[in-house]
C-alpha cells in the first residue's frame, strides 16, 4: 500500500519532472500543432498539401536557425544580429545575377560571393561583441537593425545595371522584390524532388541542410568546435586551459553570419523572389523563436533543437490560416505567430538558471 | 611643472567633454551640414521644431524613470502607448470629442497601463541584467496581444458602434482612426502666434509641469530608493529596500506616462494608425533621448529637450538635404532611419564599454592596494 503510493508519487514526480525539462510552453505549442494536423482532414484540408508545405517551408528556413548555433554555443547568446548575414547574403545574390550568372550556377556564384562580405562583417560584428561581452543580444539586435538600413542607402546608390533588378523607368535602383526565374528559383527543391501521390519532398533543399547541419555537428565535436563549448559554458574554465576567448568568440559569429547568409539564399531559392531593403527587418525573430521552441536556451543548443523547432515553427506558422479559414472563417495566423514566436522568446529570456551567467 | 599639469588637465577634461557628448556634437555637425543644403527658412524651421517638440516631448519623458531605476531604456514604453490608444478608439467611439474626450481617454489608459506596466515590470524582475532586450520582446508580445484585441474582439466582443471605424467586415478596427474632432484641441487652447510661429503654450505647461513632478520624485522617499536600487540593488536590498517593488513601480509609473503621452502625441496628429502608430515610436523616443546626450544609466531633463530638438531637427532637414545631393528623396529618408538606429546602437556600445574599463579599473585597483597591504 504504502510502496504503492510512493510509486505514484514518483511517478507523477518523473512526469512533472519531464514536463520542466521539456519545458510547458514547448509543451503547448507541439500539442497545439499536433491538434492543427488531426483537424486537418476533418475541416476538409488536404492532409498531405499541409505536409508538403510544412516541408517546403521548413526547407527555406531551417539554415537560418542553424546559423543560431555556433553562437549559442561561444556564449553569445541569441543571434539577433541575424540580417547582418542576410545583407550579405542579398549582396551575393544581386552581383551573382549582376554578372550575369543564371541557373544553378547563379546559387554557388551567390554562395561564393557572399562569402568574403559575410566573413569580413563578421569579423567586425565579432570584434564589436567581444568589447561588450554580456549585453551581446541588445546591442546584436541594434547592429542588425542599423545594417538593414544602411544597406537601404546602398541599394539605391550602389551602380546594379541588370535590367531584371533595377527599376524600369529610372534605369537605376534596386527593385524591392526581384524574381530569380531564370536564375536560381528552386534549384535546390526539383533537385532530387520526392513525389508520393499528394505528398512533395523538396529532396534537394533538405539535402542541403543535412549536408550544413552534418558538417555543423563534425565542427562541434573537432578540437576546435569543443573549445567553443568550453567558453560558451565556463569561460573562466576555457581561458584557464589556455583557449583564447576572444578568438573562438570571433570565429563562432563569422560562422553564424557566414551560414545566415547561406539561409537566406537557399530561403530565396524556395521562395523564388530576392527581397531587399527593409525586408530583412525581422528576420532573426522567427529564426530565433524556432530554435528556442526545438528546446534550445540562451546558452545551450543543438542540432535535434534546429530540426525540430523549425519544423514546429513552420508548422504552425503553414497550418494556422489553412485550418482556422476553413473553420472559423477568420485568418488570425499572424497574431498567433506573433504571440507563439515573441512568447517563446520571452520564457527563454525569463529562465532563472540563466539569468545569472 | 604645476601649469604644464594644469593644461594637460585642461586638456584632458576638454578631450572627456568631447568624448562624453560625442553623440549630440555629432548630430549639431550632422544638421549644420543638412540645414544650409536643405534651404528651408529659419521660421519654417522653428515652427516644425516646436510643434514636433510639444507632441514628443511628454513621451521621451516617460523614460526618466527606469533609467533613474537601472533598469535602462524602457523599450516598454510601447506598452503604454498601446493602452493610450485604445483608450483613444473607445472615447472616440462614444463620440466624446475636444477636451474632455483627451481627459476621459487619459483616464481609461491608467488602468490598462498600470496593468500592462505590472505585467512587465513582473517579467523584468524575472530577467535581471538583460532587461532590455526583454523589454523589447515584451513589446513585441504585447503587440501580438494589442492585434488580437483591436483587430478581433473590438466589434464582436467589446462593443463598437460607429461602423466609421469599424472594419466593413464587423469586427475589428479600421487602419486609421480620426479623432478630427479632437485635433489639436489642447495644442491650440491658450495657444499664441510669435511672429509666425504657434506655441502650444497648454502643451508646454503639461510638460513644464511633469517636468516638476519628475524633480520633485527624485527627492521622495520612493525616489530615493529608486536611485539606491539602480545603483547597486544588493546594497539597496540590505538597506531594507524592496527591490522587486520598487522596480515594478518604475516601469508602471513610466507605462502610465507614456500612455499619456501617446495621447498628447496623437490629438496632435489628429489621427490613429492603428496598427502601426505605437511600433516605431519607442525607437524614435529612445533614439531622440540618447542625441541629446543621455546614456543607458543617465539621463536628465536637459537631455530630453536637447534631444528633441537636434533629433528632429535632423529628421526634418535629412530628406530635403538627402534629395538635393543624390536627387532621390527616398535616400534621405533611409538615412535617418539609419541614423536613428545607429544612435542607438553606439549608445549601447558606449555604455557597455564604459561598464567594462570601469569593472576593470576596479580590478587593477583592487590590486594595487593588496599589493600595499603586502609591502
Amino acid at each position: 500500500m504504502s510502496e504503492n503510493v510512493w510509486t505514484s508519487k514518483s511517478l507523477s514526480d518523473r512526469l512533472r519532472g519531464a514536463v520542466a525539462s521539456f519545458g510547458l510552453p514547448r509543451l503547448i505549442i507541439a500539442g497545439f500543432l499536433l491538434l492543427l494536423f488531426i483537424m486537418a482532414p476533418f475541416v476538409g484540408v488536404n492532409f498531405f498539401t499541409q505536409i508538403t508545405n510544412t516541408l517546403n517551408r521548413f526547407s527555406w528556413n531551417a539554415v537560418m536557425v542553424l546559423a543560431m548555433v555556433p553562437m549559442v554555443h561561444s556564449g553569445c547568446g541569441l543571434n539577433f544580429g541575424l540580417p547582418l548575414g542576410i545583407v550579405s547574403g542579398l549582396l551575393g545574390a544581386t552581383m551573382s545575377i549582376e554578372f550575369g550568372f543564371t541557373g544553378a550556377m547563379s546559387f554557388v556564384m551567390a554562395i561564393v560571393l557572399a562569402t568574403p562580405f559575410a566573413v569580413v562583417l563578421g569579423l567586425g560584428y565579432g570584434w564589436l561583441l567581444n568589447r561588450i561581452k554580456g549585453g551581446e543580444m541588445m546591442i546584436a539586435t541594434y547592429v542588425g537593425f542599423s545594417a538593414v538600413a544602411f544597406m537601404c542607402i546602398l541599394w539605391l546608390l550602389l551602380p546594379f545595371k541588370s535590367p531584371n533588378m533595377v527599376w524600369g523607368l529610372a534605369g537605376k535602383g534596386l527593385r524591392t522584390t526581384i524574381s530569380l526565374e531564370g536564375y536560381y528559383d528552386k534549384v535546390l527543391a526539383n533537385f532530387l524532388q520526392v513525389r508520393i501521390g499528394d505528398l512533395v519532398i523538396p529532396g534537394g533543399t533538405i539535402l542541403f541542410f543535412a549536408l550544413l547541419a552534418f558538417a555543423m555537428w563534425a565542427f562541434l565535436h573537432t578540437k576546435t568546435g569543443t573549445a567553443m563549448t568550453a567558453v560558451g559554458s565556463n569561460p573562466t574554465f576555457a581561458r584557464a586551459s589556455g583557449i583564447n576567448i576572444d578568438k573562438i568568440r570571433i570565429l563562432s559569429v563569422v560562422m553564424s553570419t557566414w551560414l545566415a547568409a547561406v539561409g537566406i539564399l537557399v530561403y530565396q531559392q524556395g521562395f523564388g523572389f530576392v527581397q531587399l531593403y527593409m525586408a530583412p527587418f525581422y528576420m532573426a525573430l522567427p529564426a530565433v523563436s524556432a530554435i528556442l521552441i526545438g528546446g534550445a536556451t540562451v546558452n545551450k543548443a543543438s542540432i535535434t533543437n534546429v530540426v525540430i523547432g523549425t519544423f514546429l515553427f513552420q508548422g504552425i506558422v503553414t497550418m494556422t490560416p489553412t485550418v482556422m479559414n476553413s473553420m472559423i472563417h477568420m485568418d488570425m495566423s499572424e497574431v498567433i505567430r506573433i504571440i507563439v514566436s515573441n512568447g517563446m522568446i520571452l520564457y527563454a529570456l525569463t529562465r532563472k538558471s540563466e539569468a545569472i551567467r | 611643472m604645476s601649469t604644464k599639469n594644469q593644461t594637460a588637465s585642461f586638456g584632458a577634461k576638454l578631450g572627456r567633454l568631447a568624448r562624453d557628448n560625442s553623440v549630440p556634437i555629432m548630430f549639431i555637425l550632422i544638421c549644420a551640414v543638412c540645414i544650409p543644403l536643405a534651404g528651408f527658412s529659419g521660421g519654417y524651421l522653428l515652427n516644425e521644431i516646436i510643434t514636433r517638440m510639444g507632441r514628443n516631448t511628454f513621451l521621451i519623458l516617460s523614460l526618466l524613470i527606469p533609467i533613474m531605476a537601472g533598469m535602462g531604456l524602457n523599450f516598454g514604453m510601447t506598452l503604454g502607448a498601446m493602452a493610450g490608444e485604445i483608450a483613444l478608439i473607445l472615447t472616440a467611439d462614444w463620440q466624446i470629442w475636444g477636451i474632455p474626450g483627451v481627459v476621459l481617454s487619459m483616464i481609461l489608459s491608467i488602468p490598462l497601463s498600470v496593468g500592462l506596466g505590472l505585467l512587465c515590470g513582473k517579467i523584468l524582475n524575472m530577467a535581471k541584467g538583460r532587461e532590455m532586450v526583454t523589454s523589447y520582446i515584451v513589446s513585441y508580445f504585447i503587440n501580438g496581444v494589442y492585434q488580437l484585441v483591436v483587430l478581433y474582439m473590438m466589434g464582436s466582443i467589446i462593443p463598437i458602434a460607429h461602423s466609421s471605424i469599424k472594419l466593413p467586415r464587423g469586427y475589428g478596427i479600421r487602419n486609421t482612426v480620426s479623432l478630427l474632432n479632437m485635433r489639436q484641441c489642447i495644442d491650440n487652447l491658450w495657444a499664441i502666434r510669435v511672429g509666425g510661429v504657434k506655441i502650444p503654450v497648454l502643451t508646454f505647461l503639461i510638460i513644464a509641469l511633469l517636468c516638476l513632478v519628475i524633480l520633485w520624485f527624485r527627492k521622495t522617499k520612493l525616489g530615493q530608493d529608486m536611485r539606491a536600487v539602480g545603483q547597486d540593488m544588493n546594497v539597496a536590498r540590505d538597506a531594507g529596500v524592496d527591490v522587486e517593488r520598487t522596480r515594478i513601480i518604475s516601469i508602471v509609473i513610466s507605462t502610465v506616462l507614456a500612455g499619456f503621452g501617446m495621447i498628447l502625441y496623437l490629438q496632435n496628429m489628429g489621427n490613429i494608425s492603428t496598427y502601426s502608430s505605437h511600433s516605431q515610436i519607442g525607437m524614435f523616443c529612445i533614439a531622440a533621448l540618447l542625441v541629446g546626450g543621455a546614456s543607458v544609466d543617465k539621463a536628465s531633463i536637459g537631455n530630453v529637450f536637447l534631444g528633441v530638438s537636434l533629433f528632429h531637427l535632423m529628421f526634418i532637414v535629412a530628406p530635403a538635404a538627402g534629395a538635393k545631393i543624390t536627387g532621390d528623396s527616398m535616400i534621405g529618408e533611409y538615412f535617418r532611419v539609419f541614423v536613428s538606429y545607429g544612435v542607438i546602437t553606439v549608445a549601447l556600445v558606449m555604455y557597455e564599454t564604459k561598464k567594462r574599463r570601469a569593472k576593470a579599473s576596479l580590478g587593477r585597483q583592487l590590486e594595487l592596494e593588496q599589493k600595499g597591504a603586502d609591502k
